[in-house]
């Protein structure tokens, strides 16, 4: 190795966003650093000891597909998964698990200090390094300077952070941490568009307080399904959350004194998630229910914390012992950690490139929450994506990008880039479109093809991938060609119209009251099939019908995607954009004509003639010579 | 890009009734059409030609010039027909619909610009000339429908978008947070009813707002009354002709007489059916029969009686016309002021019935009376939502998982968000952060 302070890539921070990018940058071969003011805060869950659930499940998913880290870790670390919605249909699950924080900060500092091509260095850092426009590196607080093609900052609240609690105010990034002056102001200085947001923590409390024979518990699933792809099974014991209530005596306790709150006292000017309201939030909004539920969820196996999840606050110290205490099984409780409200800024993502890199300062990517996002899981798919395009600039390659067809990733750096965000954003399975497509149990199929190509993905994950791959292709030529007719069908007494048409078992399985278990019994050549296998096929049987229906919006889509967009296009140039119009192209300056259509309030209108200024363009330069 | 193309067709002229009406049409299948609708079945390039325009009966629409500008030499750069109709309504609405049974679809506002643009046939000064026209196109569109509708097409529209919104909310709450204690888990009973309460609607106003298929088809208009009253003289008289055979003789008509007249513009069969009666005639008895159903189909009842007898009752409808017959016969004062008062025989007072049964028949597209272009999306949007939302209803009943039943009403609400304005995710998001308390 050359001179140990010269990197193709710097990532900054050593959360979420950080690991993921660090190490898909290191993945494809860029000499990668990591800086952190403290290793061993490396992979630290800051606030709800979980990982997954709806769409942010299907995220984790996604990112190991591409062979990122979360899920692996995840997997090592879970102690109580669960799959959501199991009621419901494949594409909806949610996988989801309770995380040991300790074992997941062991698993992920593992994996991150023994990385190829990946350097942990530990540092503050107080500046970029800025040669010719563009980021050459870092200025650390040690006085070092770093040098790199491309910096990753994923610092997440550190721009202004305030904490709230009660009349209380510490600036920080987290309890206990140090916000970065320097490299705020630097951030500042480039006068990127900002915007405040909030969120909120509930107290932490002693377990062996909790009087938990009271409570009803939620235990975790008999078979724990694992996140990755390359994980067999969970070694990791089980454990339940309880489950508790508020009740009209914790709720006459928060509205007596919801004045004292941060965010009712107009302390706070953020906005915060509307799917995760504070306690104060839930009381004022839906005065007419009398309880809301509080699960209780153990922080680890060996770790005594509880994480009461539901009931974040910014209400004074002693209002919040009094009002935890007023809570079924909690009324002996010992907290901790009181509840905080946290303010900080965010820079709007609409200044970002779809490959998360500043548009003003080539070289430059942000991932995390410093776009205006929340949960882990946001945090690393865009980790991911912006470690991936800080090695491939690097490198002088263009952006990899994801389209909303094919990726909850692609759906969230799009959302993001394209609309901003006005609260904290998170995933939701209602966010993409082609929902029924983009499922979890088929992250590996949609994208590890993808992850190879551009070198994010291992040769172990490779090899497993088409072995699988070749599996899958010949389970569904086999569920293609056994058929049998409506009459033989009925026989079996399944219900299929008796039109005398031959079904094969591929089609019988898109009846819903048809499922693998009679195709089994039918065609004995099936049975003979590995069960995930098996199972995979049902699942794909099942949506192909309106997967072949979604076909024709998809090439839609991408026609317009193929539209591209120049990134130093002069809007102002552009004929009969009315003003409205104009300000909002040159808020997000589009990648292509989809992404413009996509744009809040972008009438047909500009985009035709957006479209038609695009087609001229290339006339009038070779006019020109 | 070789894109697949479908042929449009739209009026390219002002809202009738004008002059001229100029309908344009683009696409693949221009020459098609031409063969299967113009009295030329080819057209000399760039050459006005006089046609007629046949719809898909082969009846005669209309005369006009058409002139065929073969691609690409032409403002989109595909095969482009113009065609010069007289202006009225009912002409360009049936223009219009032949071209789309001979495979045109109507074309999305500044569809003709955009492939126009997406063929490279138009300059930048064009290109920025027509941005702002088509913008103006599209909103004016949108603004002159719901204005003509005096606001209750848009009212309904809202209304339908706010109940799809609501049924999404229930179905992405269930989806999205089902670790919630407060979001609903059993979302069929409610999804159920407002998603069949919602195909009902839209299949009512497809019955009632389907007025361009009246326009081809005609409108319904059936006499009634007792034997005798004098149906059939007041049909002949309407036809100008014997049409129908008349005779002193009560129940001479015998099975329903169905004619086809113009009556101020509009298409109409009028039907004479046999006098409504209690009788043990086996023929008689299933012409009356017969005459019930035609009524129950007429979108406009005229019920004839002897002015010498009284009005009558049976069967009468709000809205229906009441004609005195063979009023010679007696003092005018004796009828009731809201009857019109005829002799049939002598055609008198035939001509104040004609008006009247026009203004009937304005009234009914006046309702309904949105500029035809807009009317006819809707109309195209309503059905593709239709389709989705009888969709959506099988997946729940099937039980399939909520996943489907979304998918499905998802897809309807952005049918009926082309008519109006858009539903994105982040509406039904809001729908239900607003309605559930979410946040464990």
């Amino acid at each position: 190795m050359s001179d140990p302070l010269e990197f193709d890539i710097i990532v900054v921070g050593g959360g979420h966003a950080g690991c993921e990018a660090a190490s898909a940058a290191a993945r494809t071969g860029a000499r990668t650093a990591l800086i952190t003011h403290k290793i061993e805060t490396i992979g630290e869950m800051s606030c709800n000891p979980a990982i997954g659930g709806l769409g942010k499940g299907h995220l984790v998913r996604e990112i190991d597909a591409l062979d990122g880290l979360m899920a692996r870790v995840a997997d090592q670390s879970g102690i109580q998964f669960r799959m959501l919605n199991r009621s419901k249909g494949p594409a909806v699950w949610g996988p989801r698990a309770q995380i040991d924080r300790k074992l997941y900060r062991q698993a992920m500092q593992s994996e991150i200090l023994n990385h190829t091509n990946l350097t942990v260095i530990a540092d503050g850092v107080e500046d970029l390094l800025i040669e010719k426009d563009m980021v050459s590196g870092v200025l650390g607080e040690s006085g070092r300077h770093y040098a790199a093609g491309a910096v990753v900052i994923t610092t997440g609240t550190f721009l202004k952070g305030i904490i709230h609690r009660g009349a209380e105010r510490i600036p920080a990034g987290r309890v206990g941490e140090q916000p970065a002056i320097g490299l705020a102001d630097r951030l500042y200085g480039l006068g990127l568009p900002m915007g405040r947001l909030k969120t909120g923590t509930p107290a932490r409390l002693n377990g062996k307080t909790i009087d938990w024979t009271r409570l009803d518990m939620q235990a975790a699933d008999e078979t724990p399904i694992p996140f990755s792809y390359l994980t067999d099974r969970i070694e990791v014991p089980q454990i339940a959350c309880g489950i508790t209530h508020t009740n009209p005596e914790t709720h006459a306790i928060i509205a007596e004194n919801i004045n004292q709150s941060a965010v009712y006292s107009g302390a706070i000017a953020g906005r915060g998630p509307r799917y995760c309201p504070s306690i104060e939030d839930k009381i004022h909004r839906f005065a007419e229910k009398t309880r809301h539920q509080i699960f209780l969820e153990p922080e680890g196996l060996d770790d005594d914390t509880v994480y009461p999840n539901g009931i974040s606050t910014s209400l004074p110290r002693d209002v919040q012992d009094v009002f935890v205490r007023q809570i079924e099984g909690l009324e002996d409780v010992e907290i901790l950690e009181y509840g905080y409200a946290i303010e900080y800024d965010y820079v709007d993502p609409r200044a970002l490139d779809v490959g998360l890199q500043v548009k003003v300062l080539p070289g430059l990517f942000l991932a995390g929450q410093i776009n205006g996002t929340t949960g882990y899981e946001e945090a690393g798919a865009q980790g991911l994506v912006a470690g991936l395009n800080a090695a491939r600039r690097v490198r002088g390659d263009s952006h990899a990008t994801f389209d909303r067809a094919e990726a909850y990733i692609g759906v969230l750096i799009d959302d993001l880039i394209t609309r901003g965000v006005t609260e904290p954003y998170r995933m939701f399975t209602s966010r993409a479109e082609y929902r029924l497509s983009l499922r979890s149990d088929n992250a590996d199929q949609r994208l590890t093809a993808r992850g190879i190509e551009l070198g994010l993905v291992g040769k172990h994950r490779a090899e497993m991938f088409h072995v699988k791959q070749a599996a899958l292709e010949s389970g569904r030529s086999l569920m293609k060609a056994s058929q049998m007719t409506p009459n033989d069908a009925q026989k079996l007494g399944w219900k299929v119209n008796q039109d005398g048409q031959r079904r094969s078992a591929w089609e019988f399985l898109a009846y819903p009251t048809i499922s693998i278990a009679h195709v089994e019994t039918a065609f004995p050549q099936i049975a003979a099939l590995h069960p995930a296998i098996k199972d995979q096929l049902e699942i794909e049987a099942m949506y192909a019908g309106y997967i072949e229906r979604q076909k024709e919006d998809v090439a839609a889509l991408r026609r317009e995607e193929s539209l591209t967009l120049p990134d130093d296009l002069d809007y102002r140039a552009v004929g009969g954009l009315t003003n409205e119009a104009r300000a909002k192209l040159e808020t997000v300056r589009p990648a292509t004509l989809g992404q413009a259509a996509r744009i809040e309030g972008m009438t047909p209108g500009a985009l035709t003639a957006l479209l038609a200024f695009v087609r001229r363009r290339p006339d009038r330069k070779k006019a020109h010579g | 890009m070789a894109l697949r193309r479908d042929t449009i067709c739209a009026l390219a002229s002002g809202p009738p009734p004008a002059a001229i009406s100029i309908l344009r049409v683009s696409g693949p299948q221009v020459q098609e059409i031409i063969a299967a609708r113009f009295s030329a079945t080819t057209l000399v390039p760039r050459h006005a030609t006089l046609v007629d325009v046949f719809d898909a009966e082969g009846e005669v629409i209309d005369s006009g010039l058409a002139v065929f500008m073969p691609g690409p030499a032409s403002y989109t750069g595909e095969d482009t027909l113009e065609i010069s109709l007289h202006g009225g309504r009912i002409i360009t609405e049936l223009a219009l619909e032949a071209l789309m049974t001979a495979g045109a679809r109507l074309a999305e506002p500044g569809e003709f610009t955009r492939r126009a643009f997406e063929h490279g046939k138009l300059d930048l000064t064009r290109a920025e000339a027509v941005a702002d026209l088509i913008d103006a196109e599209s909103q004016a569109q949108l603004a002159q429908a719901l204005k003509q509708m005096d606001g209750a097409l848009e009212t309904l529209y809202a209304g339908w978008r706010a109940d799809l919104t609501t049924c999404l909310a229930l179905l992405e709450a269930s989806i999205d947070f089902p670790d919630e204690e407060d979001a609903p888990d059993r979302v069929e009973k409610p999804v159920g009813e407002s998603l069949e309460g919602l195909e009902c609607e839209l299949r009512k106003a497809l019955e009632h707002g389907n007025i361009s298929e009246r326009i081809r088809d005609g409108f319904k208009i059936a006499i009634l009354g007792k034997p005798n009253a004098g149906k059939s003289t007041l049909l002949n008289q309407l036809a100008k002709r014997e049409a129908a055979i008349v005779t002193e003789i009560p129940g001479t008509t015998r099975d329903v007489i169905e004619i086809r007249l113009s009556i101020g513009g509009y298409l109409v069969w009028i039907s004479d059916t046999a006098g409504l009666r209690e009788t043990s005639d086996i023929v008689e008895a299933e012409g009356v029969r017969r005459a019930r159903e035609a009524a129950s189909k007429a979108d406009l009842r005229i019920w004839v009686f002897d002015a010498q007898d009284n009005p009558p009752v049976d069967g009468v409808q709000p809205g229906d016309l009441r004609v005195a017959n063979k009023c010679d016969l007696v003092d005018p004062g004796t009828v009731s002021r809201e009857t019109l008062k005829i002799t049939a025989k002598a055609g008198i007072g035939i001509s104040a019935l004609e008006t009247e049964m026009i203004s009937r028949l304005n009234a009914m597209t006046q309702n309904i009376g949105a500029p035809m272009i807009t009317r006819a999306r809707h109309r195209q949007g309503i059905e593709r939502a239709l389709t989705h939302l009888v969709a959506a209803q099988h997946q729940l009943k099937s039980g399939s998982g909520a996943e489907f039943v979304a998918e499905d009403v998802r897809l309807a609400s952005r049918e009926l968000g082309t008519l109006t304005g858009h539903i994105n995710p982040d509406t039904v998001l809001g729908a239900v952060f607003s309605s559930f308390c979410i946040g464990k």
